[in-house]
C-alpha cells in the first residue's frame, strides 16, 4: 500500500465483496436500514412500553375504567357530547409520556401499546411469509429449471394457474376458508385464528412472482459452459445444484428479499383491515386501522398511526430494494455509470 | 385456463384438508342433523365431480344460479349490477395512473443529471408504500370530515351513481376513489418506466440512432420511450384485468361503491360459494381477455413482433 495506485483495478475480488461495497457506499441503504432499525426497535421496544410508559394491559378492554391525568381522574370512554349524544368517546390523545399517549380505542385500550405491539405481528409476519415465499420459491424454481421436461411443465403449469389469478382474491379467498376452521394436512396443522396461518396463506400466493424468474434463470444456467462442464466431469445432480446453479441464483433471490417483505407486510394489514389476518386479541397494524374505522372522525389518529407505520416501514424495505438491486445487477452499475 | 382456475377455486372451497363446508353454511354450533340437511339441500353429499359440473352448467348453461345464503336469488343478476361500478372505477383510475406512471417516469429517465429524477423516484417509492385502503380513509376523513361543511362541500357522500343517472355526479362520486387508486400504480408504473427506458438506451439500435446525429430528446421519445411501451402494455394487461376481475375491493369498501370486488368478498365471507365462483369465473375472463389484447397491442407498438 506504499506505491502508486494502478491505472486498472485488476483485483480479484468477488463479485460478492464488490456488491458489498456498493451496497455500503449507496446512501439510499444507509437511510433504509436506519428507517427500518428505528421501526424494529420500536415495535420491540412494545412489552416494556406497557409496563412502563402506558401501564394498562393494551389486549385487556377497560370500557368503564379511569385513569387520572393531570391530576384529574377521567372516564377513558366518556358519554358523547356532540350531535345525538349517543356513542362513547374515548380518551383523545395526550401527546405526554405516560398513559394514552396517543388516546384510547372504542374499547379503552391504549393506542400507542397497541401500536407497537401490533408492528411486532406485522413485521414478523411480513418477514416470515417473505422467507416461506423466498425459500419455496427458490426450490421450486430450480427443481422446475434443473430437472426439465414433465416435472418442469407440470410445476410450470401450476404456477401459470396461480399466477393468473389475482394475489388478493387468492389469499382472502384462502385465508376466509382456512380462519375459523385452521388447516390440517398429514403432520402439517395450523390452529385456528393462529399467526402462522397468514404467513402460510401469504408465503404461498407470492410462491409464482419469484418461482417463474428463478426457473428462467436456472434453464439459461443450465446451458451455460460451466455447467456442461460440471455435467461432463461426472458431477453429481446435488453438486451441480449446490455448488453451480444455486450460487449464480442467490444474487437474484437476495434482490427479492425487501419486495418480498414489503408485499408480504402490505398484504397482511390489508388482510387484517378485511378482519380476515390477525385475529383478535392480538393485533396488527391493520386492525388497528379497522378499529380506527369507526372513530376516523372524533378520533382520527387511531386510524392514521398505524398506517404511518406502514408507510414509513414500506418506504425503507423499497428504498433497500433499490439500492440492493443497484448493487448486485451489475447491468445497473453499468447503468449508474452511463 | 378458465377450466383450471374454476378447478382450483372449487378445491380450495370443498377439498380444504380440515374444512367441512357444510359446517360454515350451517353455522358455528350446528348439531348433526342439521349439518345432514344442509348436506342434502346443497347436494354435499354427492361426489365432488359430480357437484362441480353440475354448478358449472347452472352457471353457464342455463344461467340459474342461486346463491346459498339468499335462496333462489340468481347469482347473474347480482354480477351485472355490479359490473359497471367497478368498470368505472378501474377506467378512470386506468386513465390517470397511466398518464402519470408515464408522463413521469420518461420525464426522470430524461433528466437523469438533474435533482428531477431521485424527486420523481421518492414519489414513486412513497406511491407503492402506501396502503390503498388507509389511503382512502385519510381522503375520507379530509373531504368527509370537518372540512366538508367548508372547503368539500360539492363532494357527494360515498358511494357510487350510476353515469345513466347523472353524469356529473357520477363524475363528482368517482374522483376520489379515482384519485386514490390510481397513486399505488402510478407509483409502481414510474419505477417500471423510467428503468426501463434507462436500460433501453444502452441498447444498439440507439447507440446507432445516436451515431445518425438524432437528438436525445428524440431518441428519448421516439425510440427508448416507445420500446419501453412493450413492458408497460403487459404489466397494464395484468393490473387491469386483476382490478377489474375485483382486485379493486380494497378501494371499494372504502369507499362505498358496490362493485365486483365487494360482492366477492361479501360472498366470500358468508361463503356464498355459487356467488363466489361466479364472480372468480368473471374475473378470470377478464384476466385472460386482457391478456389477448396485449397480445395484440405488442404488434401495434413493436414492429419486429408483425414480422415475426
Amino acid at each position: 500500500m506504499t506505491t502508486h495506485e494502478p491505472a486498472f483495478n485488476l483485483s480479484s475480488e468477488s463479485p460478492g465483496k464488490i456488491a458489498l461495497r456498493t451496497l455500503v457506499r449507496d446512501r439510499r441503504s444507509w437511510v433504509a436500514s436506519t428507517m427500518l432499525v428505528i421501526v424494529v426497535a420500536l415495535t420491540l421496544f412494545a412489552p416494556l412500553y406497557a409496563s412502563l410508559v402506558s401501564k394498562t394491559d393494551p389486549f385487556v378492554s377497560t370500557i368503564n375504567g379511569t385513569v387520572v391525568l393531570d391530576g384529574v381522574e377521567v372516564q377513558v370512554l366518556q358519554q358523547s357530547t356532540e350531535g345525538l349524544k349517543i356513542g362513547v368517546n374515548p380518551i383523545g390523545p395526550t401527546w405526554k409520556i405516560g398513559p394514552y399517549f396517543l388516546g384510547a380505542d372504542n374499547q379503552g385500550r391504549d393506542v400507542a401499546a397497541r401500536l407497537l405491539y401490533g408492528g411486532t405481528n406485522t413485521l414478523l409476519i411480513g418477514f416470515s411469509a417473505a422467507a416461506l415465499t423466498l425459500i419455496v420459491a427458490t426450490l421450486v424454481g430450480v427443481i422446475a429449471g434443473y430437472s426439465g421436461k414433465i416435472i418442469d411443465s407440470v410445476i410450470s403449469r401450476i404456477l401459470d394457474v396461480i399466477w393468473a389469478f389475482p394475489v388478493y382474491l387468492l389469499s382472502i379467498s384462502l385465508s376466509v376458508v382456512l380462519l375459523t376452521s385452521g388447516f390440517k394436512w398429514g403432520p402439517l396443522s395450523l390452529e385456528a385464528g393462529s399467526l402462522y396461518l397468514p404467513i402460510f396463506i401469504i408465503g404461498l400466493v407470492y410462491v409464482p412472482y419469484v418461482a417463474r424468474p428463478i426457473r428462467g434463470q436456472v434453464l439459461a444456467l443450465r446451458e451455460r459452459e460451466f455447467v456442461k462442464a460440471a455435467i461432463g466431469g461426472g458431477a453429481k445432480n446435488s453438486t451441480i445444484i449446490f455448488r453451480e446453479i444455486l450460487p449464480n441464483v442467490i444474487p437474484s433471490v437476495l434482490v427479492f428479499i425487501p419486495l418480498m417483505v414489503s408485499l408480504a407486510m402490505l398484504t397482511e394489514s390489508a388482510l387484517s383491515f378485511l378482519s380476515i389476518g390477525v385475529q383478535a386479541p392480538d393485533a396488527s397494524w391493520g386492525t388497528i386501522i379497522k378499529d380506527g374505522l369507526g372513530l376516523l372522525y372524533t378520533r382520527p389518529i387511531v386510524a392514521l398511526a398505524p398506517g404511518l407505520f406502514i408507510a414509513f416501514t414500506a418506504v425503507s424495505l423499497n428504498l433497500l430494494g433499490d439500492a440492493v438491486r443497484d448493487a448486485l445487477d451489475p447491468k445497473a452499475r453499468l447503468r449508474g455509470a452511463f | 385456463m378458465l377450466v383450471s382456475i374454476s378447478i382450483l377455486v372449487f378445491l380450495i372451497f370443498f377439498a380444504t384438508p380440515g374444512v367441512d363446508p357444510a359446517a360454515r353454511i350451517a353455522g358455528r354450533n350446528a348439531d348433526q342433523l342439521t349439518l345432514q340437511q344442509v348436506r342434502a339441500t346443497f347436494d354435499l353429499d354427492k361426489p365432488i365431480h359430480i357437484r362441480y359440473v353440475s354448478m358449472m352448467k347452472h352457471l353457464f348453461i342455463d344461467r340459474d344460479l342461486t346463491s346459498y345464503v339468499n335462496r333462489g336469488a340468481e347469482v347473474w343478476p347480482q354480477l351485472t349490477q355490479a359490473i359497471p361500478a367497478t368498470l368505472s372505477l378501474v377506467f378512470g383510475a386506468a386513465l390517470i395512473w397511466l398518464v402519470l406512471g408515464l408522463a413521469l417516469g420518461i420525464t426522470a429517465a430524461g433528466m437523469r443529471k438533474s435533482w428531477v429524477d431521485p424527486a420523481i423516484g421518492i414519489i414513486g417509492i412513497i406511491g407503492v408504500s402506501l396502503p390503498v385502503y388507509w389511503l382512502g380513509e385519510v381522503v375520507n376523513l379530509i373531504t368527509q370530515g370537518r372540512l366538508h361543511a367548508t372547503l368539500f362541500r360539492w363532494v357527494p357522500p360515498l358511494g357510487y351513481v350510476p353515469f345513466t343517472e347523472s353524469p356529473g355526479g357520477w363524475f363528482l362520486a368517482l374522483l376520489f376513489p379515482w384519485l386514490t387508486l390510481s397513486l399505488l400504480y402510478a407509483g409502481i408504473y414510474i419505477r417500471v418506466v423510467r428503468s426501463e427506458i434507462v436500460g433501453l438506451m444502452q441498447e444498439d439500435y440507439i447507440k446507432t440512432e445516436r451515431a445518425k446525429g438524432a437528438g436525445e430528446k428524440r431518441i428519448l421519445i421516439k425510440h427508448a420511450s416507445r420500446m419501453s411501451l412493450i413492458t408497460v402494455v403487459s404489466l397494464f394487461g395484468l393490473d387491469f384485468g386483476a382490478l377489474v376481475g375485483g382486485s379493486a375491493l380494497l378501494t371499494e369498501v372504502v369507499f362505498g361503491i358496490q362493485g365486483v370486488g365487494r360482492l366477492t368478498f361479501t360472498a366470500l365471507q358468508n361463503f356464498d360459494l355459487p356467488l363466489i365462483m361466479a364472480t372468480v369465473m368473471y374475473a378470470a375472463f377478464f384476466i385472460v381477455i386482457a391478456n389477448a389484447v396485449v397480445d395484440l397491442v405488442y404488434a401495434w407498438i413493436d414492429p419486429r413482433v408483425r414480422r415475426g
